[in-house]
């Protein structure tokens, strides 16, 4: 089985020289000296490449949205914020194999003509940053970024921006916000980044995942890269496992396993003493799956057909002795603390039902307070506040209520824990 | 007042971007870099070399979590409070600590040596649970190693 993402990880990573020895940096060459910029987005649209940043909109139809006649810089910007509680996937391509996230940024930029690039990194990243760091000077050395690259007359700058600190920076337009020094609030589109995003000119912002799929697909081609996959959604993904199994981690598999096969092969299965009882598929704000969901293929379309996202694909398990409703409470407090506070519904909603969910997980839940929660659920919901935070917050809490409905009853009834243990 | 080091960095970061404004987080971090913190002193040196309103900058500030308006310690330790540390016991984690610190969390302790601050997901989940004190990352934590990771702060 081919991993192109992942086959050339190492710690410390590949240098310059050394990447380009396993085959690193022709995609560039290839694309900057022999293509077309329509013709790279092309092969990318054909390769059915659906973005790893969690809503998997297809990248090369992304980039076409771009205005190629306009004037004036164009960016691209690696998205390397990875704050989604539950997933670690970007820093391994990060810490692992940075060439090969520049590569791909490089033919990115080249497909939209953009002179300007970002990686937007995490503060916590520190270990990405100094490899990042390093390898963007030895990509300008190299003469693989800055002025007429590779004698193509194509101009790109690179730079390197650590954020400070905030859930929202991962946000598209947030992201733009922050990195023209203000609040990482999320900006209304129409207009979208692609037209008119950082400092008002053509944006595209891509995940790392993402970007780091684009050399391989410019050498070995579109179909190549679909043939990698078990399902409709091209490519290899890298899927993560983390909660109470035997093997938590990361692994580069073809689009498409079932559930059953991450947790109970790549994972090595639950933890003796430990019975599986559900999972959020690709990070915290998606909706479980059960048990009965074993065989679910793990692409976009199988997710989202089981009543969840594939998200980031790294998936959190929930066992029998954890609390659920503690589970959801940890993760709403990380949405309430995280809310950017723009808009009405979400910067109250949140605390409200954090607040409710910790009187029930401390047994001082009332009866009412499930009506009460589903109404949250509903009201915080896609279509009723101004970015995609507070619905997805509501994704593994309104699957709770659902799945696992008598843990909140019991919690009411019994005026306790059943699990015991709930000090923070 | 910045310290022409200061002022040097921040006015190398201007050059960079379209618009003073657009510095505004890069000279925040470096005051920080500096300081520790951001002083209302601070706020008012970057909104005069930005020309912006001090209360312009002070909002950007205290939007993010990792720009302290407040001292902090010597040495920070961000606990990972998220899910999978949550669901592999970073509860016992912040118990040893506020055992071994005496401090809660955005305290300092009385010797200005720890800050202690909780912190969503260090994306090293499969190692949870994991914390970071200033640059270096500790993972799959059992509470009694906490005592001996402490002592290589001073
Ligand atoms: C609150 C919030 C946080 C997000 N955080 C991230 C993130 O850390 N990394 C990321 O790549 N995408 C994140 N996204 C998704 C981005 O908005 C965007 O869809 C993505 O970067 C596009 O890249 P892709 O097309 O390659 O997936 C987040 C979205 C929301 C609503
Ligand atoms: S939904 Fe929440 S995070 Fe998004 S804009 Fe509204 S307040 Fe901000
Ligand atoms: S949840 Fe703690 S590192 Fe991800």
């Amino acid at each position: 089985m081919e991993r192109p993402l992942t086959q050339h990880i190492t710690f410390p990573p590949l240098g310059l020289r050394q990447y380009e020895a396993v085959g690193g940096y022709q995609a560039a060459r290839k694309a900057i000296r022999h293509m077309t910029p329509q013709e790279v987005t092309a092969v990318v649209k054909e390769s059915n490449l659906k973005g790893r940043g969690g809503a998997g909109f297809s990248t090369g139809m992304k980039w076409s949205f771009v205005p190629m006649d306009v004037s004036g810089p164009k960016y691209l910007v690696a998205n390397a914020d990875e704050m989604e509680p539950g997933t670690f996937k970007d820093r391994w391509l990060l810490e692992g194999n940075p060439h090969q996230l520049i590569e791909g940024m490089i033919v990115s930029a080249f497909a939209i003509q953009a002179t300007e690039s970002f990686v937007f990194l995490r503060w916590a990243y520190k270990t990405a940053a100094a490899e990042v760091r390093k390898a963007i000077a030895e990509a300008y050395e190299a003469g693989y970024l800055g002025q007429d690259i590779l004698g193509s007359g194509y101009s790109l700058e690179m730079h390197l921006h650590t954020g400070v600190g905030r859930y929202m920076c991962g946000e598209e337009t947030a992201l733009l916000n922050s990195l023209e020094g203000k609040r990482a609030t999320p900006r209304a589109k129409p207009p979208f980044p692609q037209v008119s995003g950082l400092f008002g000119k053509p944006t595209i912002v891509n995940n790392v995942e993402t970007l780091s799929c684009i050399p391989h697909i410019i050498n070995k081609g579109a179909m190549w890269f679909q043939s990698l996959s078990h399902t409709a959604d091209g490519g290899t993904k890298i899927y993560g496992v983390s909660g109470k199994v035997n093997k938590p981690g990361a692994w580069e598999l073809p689009m498409g396993v079932t559930v059953r096969e991450l947790i109970e092969e790549h994972a090595g299965g639950m933890k003796n003493g430990y019975r599986f009882r559900g999972a959020l598929p690709g990070g915290a704000s998606t909706d479980f799956l059960v048990e009965e969901h074993m065989e679910v293929k793990m692409d976009f379309a199988g997710v989202a057909a089981a009543g969840s996202r594939l998200g980031t694909g790294t998936m959190v398990v929930l066992d029998d002795r954890t609390c659920p409703v503690g589970f959801v409470h940890n993760l709403e407090h990380f949405f309430a603390q995280e809310s950017c506070g723009f808009c009405t519904p979400c910067r109250e909603g949140l605390p409200w039902t954090e607040k409710l969910l910790w009187a029930i997980e401390q047994g001082q839940g009332r009866d009412e307070d499930l009506a009460l929660l589903a109404s949250h659920a509903a009201l915080l919901g896609p279509g009723n506040t101004f970015c995609a935070l507070a619905p997805g917050a509501m994704e593994p809490l309104q699957s709770a209520l659902k799945y696992f409905r008598d843990d909140f009853e019991r919690h009411i009834k019994e005026k306790k824990c059943p699990y015991g243990d709930h000090i923070h | 007042m910045l310290t022409t080091s200061e002022k040097e960095q921040i006015e190398k970061e201007i050059r960079q971007v379209p618009l003073k404004k657009a510095a505004c987080i890069e000279a925040l971090k470096i005051v920080q870099q500096h300081r520790r913190w951001v002083s209302d002193e601070g706020i008012r040196d970057v909104a005069d070399i930005l020309e912006m309103s001090p209360e312009e900058v002070d909002s950007v500030a205290t939007f993010y979590n990792l720009i302290f308006r407040q001292p902090v310690g010597r040495h920070i330790i961000l606990l990972c409070d998220s899910i999978s540390c949550y669901v592999m016991g970073f509860r016992d984690l912040h118990r040893q600590l506020v055992n071994l610190l005496n401090i809660q969390y955005g305290q300092t302790t009385p010797d200005g040596r720890f800050t202690l601050l909780p912190n969503p997901c260090l994306g090293t989940c499969d190692h949870a649970p994991a914390l970071m004190v200033d640059n270096d990352l500790y993972r799959d934590l059992a509470p009694d190693a906490l005592e001996n990771i402490l002592a290589k702060y001073t």
